[in-house]
């Protein structure tokens, strides 16, 4: 065989073993750089104070990330809550019940939600979510807001993760066999009943998997909360009132972080903590699927 | 009995087909509230122009600082996504091919990849210009977003290639072809379909993140000419003009939005477009 | 040069063709043994492959036929289960106890699957596809090549006037018989086949079957068949199989008529 061809083997199978290799350690390399960043900060406080201290004066060295944690999880519960039932019901309708003519134009439809840009989002529920959490939310509840609340981050935050966790979710129930279902119609089930034990019971790893992975999703999702959450530093149960959640934070302030002593480092950290949290969540629930998926 | 489960599955019937129709309608009034509210103040001078002197107080001027800076980003990225992403797409499919188990935990760790947010790029991208000592540029940010998306990239490509049937794959090393040329030259053209659309996500995920090129790639009011130079970016355009208190510039960041959105309308139709079309030809 | 068109000759004839006892064996098997984890799919074959005959390797589905033709071409290597010893000697070269050369030993030996399986390029191009590997850059000689080879396989004057269409745009006998002309382009001495004829119509399937008995001339072919009427037509040579072992082998006339072995017996009953 020609000398060339063998030459060229070797370093095109070079370039792709490198390749590989480079994408699959980018977590790590990703990991040590932010902790590497971040590593000044754990001279001065411990980690569970980072964690749990709510005292945030950057400009005296006080670094407590409880009140941004605190938001984050806020807002990602809130969206979670209007999304979860939206993403099941609609996913057993497009995979059960609904006709072949409403698929085809459902997944354009999924798709372009999916990709339009967080800031495009944002605009949106400046425009349209913003107004109506001030102007009809509020007064029902006899209060007054802004609008820039946690809970306009939330119903902005929800409609991002519907096609996320829709296109997983009917990932997994369409691998239900459907033998299954007939074996279930033919006990006299009705189609829901069916639907009911054979589809939901059947797939729940697979759907607890899908939501976990969309509220990993929602809590590192950044400009779109940014531009309707409010951002002011303290914890609030009221859904009302603004939050500052922990991409915000790190968004916001990237201006002013060198200037500060050790602000970059605090910042870091918290990139580090986003990291950590939702790389955790992505392997935890991406290996319940992908078991679910070899079955 | 029999009644109440017949009213039950009516109740529910109903109401995911309702919740199904909604999602149609979500989107349907997201794209109309903002190509309404972005209509009137978009303008040829929008797209042709660069901020003149005042333009964020109202002035003269356009927006085509941040559209060139976009596209100088997602097509660098893109290119360097294409570097290493379609490479190593090949690879779990051929050199792997013998081992399911290996490209099987591959795939998962790309998948949990993808979910990392994409703030944590850019600030991982700052990490890294600090460490070189650059300054927020365009090529820190052509970098940033690479990394960004580059597990998109192989992920997708590897879902069409992991289609392609083992026959051909032994078919073309029968040959005689090396596997390098099997990969290239049978796998790459076999799967090209899927690498079009790959690029094309990959592509539009790139020009409309906002978190990973707000630290890395600066702002500028010029159209960047060098690859150390500051570039603008639109989603930031938008972000920055929305912040603004005087109502001209805040309706230029909705017609900013609307070139955004229509920009990724016509890359994510065109994807599908491109892999139907190919798809054709595919062999079952 | 031929066409298929000429091909007149009879089986009778074919089998009573005077046999070229000096001939050495084109391909040699000595003590294959493949294990797919536990399960043993190749027990110990030992065998000669004469050059320039159709040899049959006949049996029930799942007896092994398929994997010992994949032995043959170290094809394989893409299966990480199973696990292969022993010797296959090709002009004396062992391709699966040699790590440099795989290629252009495979390149002795020409494919052919259940299915067609064309290159994702056009009809012109897959034929070229071979001689390009083996660095023939002369565009004068490639263009003859692939007329040549596509006229050996009877597809000339069907594809004359698309040679730059896809090749998935022809028919998937058409196709099967392009992946016919695209081995024989890297000039092998050995065609493997393996049920070439299980996916296409009985025309097609016809057209096949007359073109390995023009082939053979210049070509030694290996056929894998479980239809023991395309055995008949086409064997100058029959191995037949059962659970990964040779059960019998020999001239087609006296194994047919007169089978040793129980198993063999059975089959036949069951066959016809």
């Amino acid at each position: 065989m020609q000398l060339k061809r063998v030459l060229l083997d070797k370093i095109n199978g070079f370039w792709m073993v490198t390749s590989l290799a480079t994408i699959l350690c980018l977590p790590l390399i990703i990991g040590t750089g932010l902790y590497l960043k971040a590593a000044p900060l754990f001279d001065q406080q411990s980690f569970m104070s980072l964690v749990f201290s709510s005292n945030w004066a950057p400009s005296k060295g006080e670094f407590g990330f409880w009140p941004f944690i605190a938001g984050s999880l806020y807002v990602t519960l809130l969206s979670f809550l209007f999304t979860a039932p939206v993403c099941l019901l609609a996913a057993i309708y497009l995979t059960q019940f609904s006709s072949k003519q409403l698929i085809r134009v459902m997944h354009p439809v999924i798709d372009v939600l999916a990709g339009l840009p967080s800031v495009i989002y944002g605009v949106w529920g400046i425009l349209i979510i913003v107004p109506f959490v001030s102007d009809y939310v509020a007064p029902i509840f006899g209060t007054t807001s802004s609008g820039y609340s946690t809970l306009a981050g939330g119903i902005v935050l929800a409609v991002m993760c519907i096609p996320y966790i829709l296109n997983m979710l009917i990932e997994v129930f369409n691998t239900v066999p459907s033998g299954l279902k007939e074996a279930a119609l033919s006990m006299g089930a009705t189609r829901w009943e069916s639907v009911k034990h054979v589809v939901i019971r059947g797939n729940f790893p697979g759907i607890i998997s899908a939501y976990g992975l969309g509220i990993a999703k929602a809590f590192g999702e950044t400009i779109a909360v940014m531009m309707v959450v409010g951002n002011v530093v303290k914890v609030s149960g009221n859904p009302l009132h603004a939050a500052y959640p922990l991409p915000a934070l790190i968004a916001n302030n990237y201006g002013e972080m060198l200037s500060i002593p050790m602000y970059d480092a605090a910042l870091m950290f918290a990139a580090f903590l986003l990291l950590i949290i939702i790389l955790a969540f992505n392997l935890i629930f991406r290996y319940l699927i992908h078991k679910t998926k070899r079955q | 009995m029999r009644r109440i489960k017949i009213l039950e599955e009516k109740f529910f019937v109903i109401l995911s087909a309702f919740m199904t129709y909604s999602l149609i309608a979500v989107l349907a009034f997201i794209i109309l509230v903002i190509f309404v509210k972005g209509f009137n103040a978009l303008s040829l001078d929008m797209i042709l122009k660069t901020p003149k002197g005042g333009y964020y107080y109202g002035g003269e001027g356009g927006v085509l600082n941040a559209i060139m800076g976009s596209l100088y980003i997602a097509i660098g990225a893109t290119l360097i996504a294409i570097f290493i992403g379609m490479p190593a797409a090949l690879y779990i499919n051929v050199q792997l091919v013998r081992y399911r188990r290996t490209q099987n935990t591959i795939r998962y760790f790309l998948d949990a990849l993808w979910g990392i947010p994409s703030i944590v790029y850019g600030a991982f991208g700052f990490t890294l210009m600090l460490f070189f000592g650059m300054n927020a540029s365009l090529l820190a940010g052509i970098i940033t977003v690479a990394l960004l998306i580059s597990p998109i990239m192989v992920r997708t490509f590897d879902e069409v290639l992991s289609t392609i049937p083992r026959g051909l794959h032994e078919a073309s090393l029968a040959l005689g072809s090396t596997r390098t040329e099997t990969a290239f030259r049978v796998m790459f053209k076999q799967g090209f379909s899927g690498f079009i659309t790959a690029v094309l996500l990959s592509f539009g995920r790139g020009i409309g993140d906002a978190a990973s090129v707000l630290f890395t790639a600066g702002y500028t009011d010029n159209v960047p000419v060098n690859l150390d130079e500051p570039a603008a970016t639109l989603p930031l355009a938008i972000f920055f003009q929305l912040g603004s208190p005087i109502p001209e510039v805040r309706e230029r960041a909705f017609a900013s939005a609307v070139i955004l959105t229509v920009i990724i309308l016509a890359l994510s139709l065109g994807a599908r477009y491109i892999s139907k079309r190919y798809s054709k030809t595919n062999l079952k | 040069m031929f066409l298929s068109e000429t091909v007149t000759m009879s089986d009778k004839e074919t089998s009573s063709k005077p046999t070229n006892k000096s001939a050495l064996p084109v391909l040699r098997v000595r003590n294959l043994n493949v294990f797919a984890g536990d399960h043993h799919i190749l027990n110990d074959i030992n065998l000669d492959i004469p050059r320039n005959k159709v040899t049959v390797l006949l049996g029930p589905s799942g007896c092994g036929k398929t994997t010992l033709l994949k032995c043959m071409n170290k094809l394989t290597d893409l299966y990480r289960e199973l696990k292969v010893s022993g010797n296959i000697l090709i002009e004396n070269d062992d391709i699966l106890n040699t790590t440099t050369n795989i290629p252009s030993i495979r390149q002795k030996m020409g494919l052919l699957s259940q299915r067609p399986y064309p290159l994702p390029v056009s009809i012109y191009k897959n034929v070229a596809y071979g001689l390009k590997l083996k660095g023939v850059r002369d565009k004068k000689l490639i263009e003859f090549s692939v007329e040549k080879h596509l006229r050996e396989t009877g597809l000339w004057e069907e594809v004359k006037n698309r040679l730059n269409s896809p090749a998935t745009s022809l028919s998937i006998g058409q196709q099967q018989r392009l992946c016919l002309a695209r081995g024989l382009a890297v000039k092998p001495t050995i065609i493997l086949a393996d049920e070439p004829t299980s996916a296409l119509d009985p025309i097609s399937s016809k057209i096949i079957e007359n073109l390995f008995k023009e082939l053979k001339k210049h070509y030694t072919i290996i056929l894998v068949t479980h239809v023991l009427r395309q055995a008949m037509r086409l064997a100058d040579h029959v191995i037949f199989m059962c659970d990964g072992k040779i059960i019998e082998q020999g001239q087609p006339d006296e194994l047919f008529k007169n089978p040793q072995t129980e198993e063999l017996r059975a089959y036949l009953v069951d066959g016809n």
